[in-house]
């Protein structure tokens, strides 16, 4: 992925999590302990199974909807991402090369089923900490972290990184604009050119970082980032959590998929 | 070489996000008690230099191959064990948010491994005995080498580890193990120098940083911030800006060795060369073989496998028993291993 790309990702993202729907305005604690419910309830499902998991594409697809979050921006973020994964389940068809009939007459490899699983608990387990940070702001993480015990200390730097973040990568993706725009072909891109960019970007990020450190201390900034916002678990909070627990246990201890399956066949026959 | 959550069972998972939140919450108790206010916004822009260069890759001379920087140990040697794991751990927290780089309970796990070998096993164990104070300038090199080699061996082996412990892959152990520990010795040794580069950078314009850190004392309040930031955001420039520009297109490192197994096209045939020899090394060491890391020969899956439902096998609950205990007994023997280097050195 290129730095651009990257960075646009990041934006749109960053974005995405300020808009203002009933999904974006749940608890961010809500919305972090449903998430980690969720991804530990997929990946609970043993090595072979597939469909069972099936349901749990309700709950992205929801976040996704009631969010008004675009589901074709996070479904190429979910391919885009560093498939490690894949790579190492692509295996499994090679290993494992016993059979299991998936249907009557029909019966594939148990690596095929395996890698099947995989996949799914990707695309799944992906896409929901997408939506998360897509429906909840950094910040917004960063405060339910603070709540849910994790030290003072290690939530002000993770605020502070995401500060820096967008300083440093806004003012290089600016100069290397500008470049872009007054280079042709391959002039202007020598390394004259460059030292003098960085330079620039080097004194402006350095003035900048340190106008905003003097602007902390002169506002009483004492090793910690203080939040105004006062966040109290309200009762659509509660609605949330319980009712995304009991669809993720439901849909883990009941195989819903062939639940409903035997109910169809039931009626049908 | 980010864990992936598809990869990992419940039990492993959880098992190292309890790891990984121990840790942040002793190194953030350690740093509170002598944290200077100015290395908040440093450790920040450090993390923001760490992911800018991670976003790059680049060709690793020979193989065709590419990686990018762990980071641990720069931020290690600059900033100390319990600062540079923070700044790790916030930089992998982005990442998993960001690029679902992992994912969330693979958080965990990669706090783990690209955090807790670097900062907290290979600098007090390989890098500060061979580097020395850091005066010596012919060291930094084989030092940084040395451990980032360490570091990223046992990153590498714990991900293989975890996987397998997770049990939800058919790779055999042996295999796993042969392609990812040589692919992270290159790494390995590509980030070595470049650590050693920037040390370098830093000894030759703040050389005072250095040494505060050798002494483990907080920064001097004479070093002026803003010269510490400028190299710093400097460097961030240089790496995330310039080197974006030439920035390899060749896969990632894990990437490149599995297309050169699979391009080989001798996989299901694997009863001569490296697979072969792989099976004997995993028959050898294969300290559970009935497991389920790899299937009995000449058992079906087929028939074992009907969906009898619910499936408790035994493998998933020794797999959680054994992640635990495993974890708890890294944990106990990094600490137990500085506590004794620690002696050590104070005697």
């Amino acid at each position: 992925m290129t730095f651009e790309a990257s960075f646009s990702g990041i934006g749109r993202l960053d974005r995405l999590s300020y808009r203002d729907t009933a999904v974006h305005r749940l608890d961010p604690r809500a919305k972090v302990v449903a998430t980690m419910l969720y991804v530990v309830a997929v990946i609970s499902f043993p090595k072979y199974e597939v469909l069972s998991l099936l349901p749990f594409f309700l709950f992205p697809v929801l976040m996704a909807a009631l969010g008004d979050i675009p589901a074709g921006f996070i479904a190429r973020k979910v391919v885009a991402v560093s498939p490690f994964a894949v790579f190492v389940g692509m295996f499994n068809p090679l290993f494992d090369p016993g059979t299991v009939a998936i249907a009557p007459g029909v019966s594939v490899s148990a690596g095929w089923v395996s890698f099947a699983s995989i996949l799914v608990k990707f695309a799944l387990t992906i896409s929901a900490a997408l939506l998360l940070i897509a429906t909840t702001s950094f910040p917004g993480i960063c405060r339910a972290f603070r709540r849910l015990g994790m030290p003072a200390l290690f939530v002000s730097q993770l605020l502070f990184l995401y500060r820096y973040l967008f300083v440093l990568m806004e003012e290089t993706m600016r100069v290397v604009r500008a470049r872009d725009l007054r280079s042709f072909g391959r002039r202007g891109t020598g390394v004259r050119v460059f030292v003098r960019i960085v330079a620039t970007l080097f004194l402006r990020t350095v003035e900048r970082a340190e106008r905003i450190y003097g602007a902390m201390l002169a506002r009483g900034f004492r090793g910690e980032v203080p939040s105004m916002r006062r966040e109290a678990l309200g009762p659509s909070d509660a609605v949330f959590v319980l009712a995304a627990a009991s669809f993720f246990a439901l849909c883990r201890l009941v195989p819903v998929p062939e639940t409903i399956g035997r109910l169809v066949r039931g009626f049908t026959g | 070489m980010h864990m992936a959550d598809a990869l990992l069972s419940p039990a492993v998972g959880t098992a190292f996000w309890a790891g990984a939140i121990g840790t942040i919450g002793f190194a953030s108790r350690k740093l509170k008690a002598r944290l200077d206010d100015r290395k908040i916004p440093l450790m920040g822009v450090a993390g923001a230099f760490i992911f800018a260069s991670q976003m790059i890759n680049f060709t690793i001379p020979g193989t065709g191959s590419s990686g990018h920087l762990g980071g641990g140990l720069i931020l290690t040697i600059l900033l100390g064990p319990h600062a540079a794991f923070l700044v790790m751990a916030s930089v992998l927290t982005v990442q998993a948010l960001f690029f679902a780089d992992g994912g969330l309970l693979a958080l965990g796990c990669n706090i783990w491994n690209l955090g807790v070998y670097p900062c907290f096993v290979a600098w007090p164990l390989i890098y500060k005995p061979l580097a020395g104070d850091g005066r010596d300038r012919r060291r930094i090199l084989p030092a940084s080498v040395a451990s980032a080699v360490a570091g990223l061996q046992m990153g590498a082996f714990s991900v293989v580890l975890q996987t397998l412990l997770s049990g939800k892959i058919a790779l055999p152990f042996g295999t796993f193990l042969l392609v990812m520990q040589p692919i992270h010795l290159a790494i390995g040794a590509v980030e070595g120098f470049v650590t050693a580069g920037v040390i370098h950078y830093v000894r030759a314009v703040r050389p005072e940083m250095l040494d505060s850190v050798a002494s483990t004392r907080p920064l001097a309040a004479g070093i002026s911030l803003r010269n510490v930031l400028a190299g710093f955001i400097a460097l961030a420039v240089v790496t995330g800006g310039a080197l974006t520009w030439f920035a390899s297109t060749h896969p990632d490192g894990l990437e490149w060795s599995i297309e050169r197994i699979s391009g080989k096209g001798g996989l299901p045939g694997q009863e001569h060369g490296i697979a072969a020899a792989a099976k004997r090394l995993q028959e050898k060491i294969a300290f559970l073989p009935d497991y389920g890391f790899k299937p009995p020969e000449g058992k079906s899956r087929g028939t074992e496998e009907a969906p009898a439902w619910p499936n408790i096998d035994a493998g998933t609950s020794a797999s959680g028993l054994i992640g635990g205990l495993l974890v708890l007994a890294m944990a106990l023997g990094i600490g137990w291993a500085i506590r004794a280097f620690r002696g050590k050195r104070s005697t």
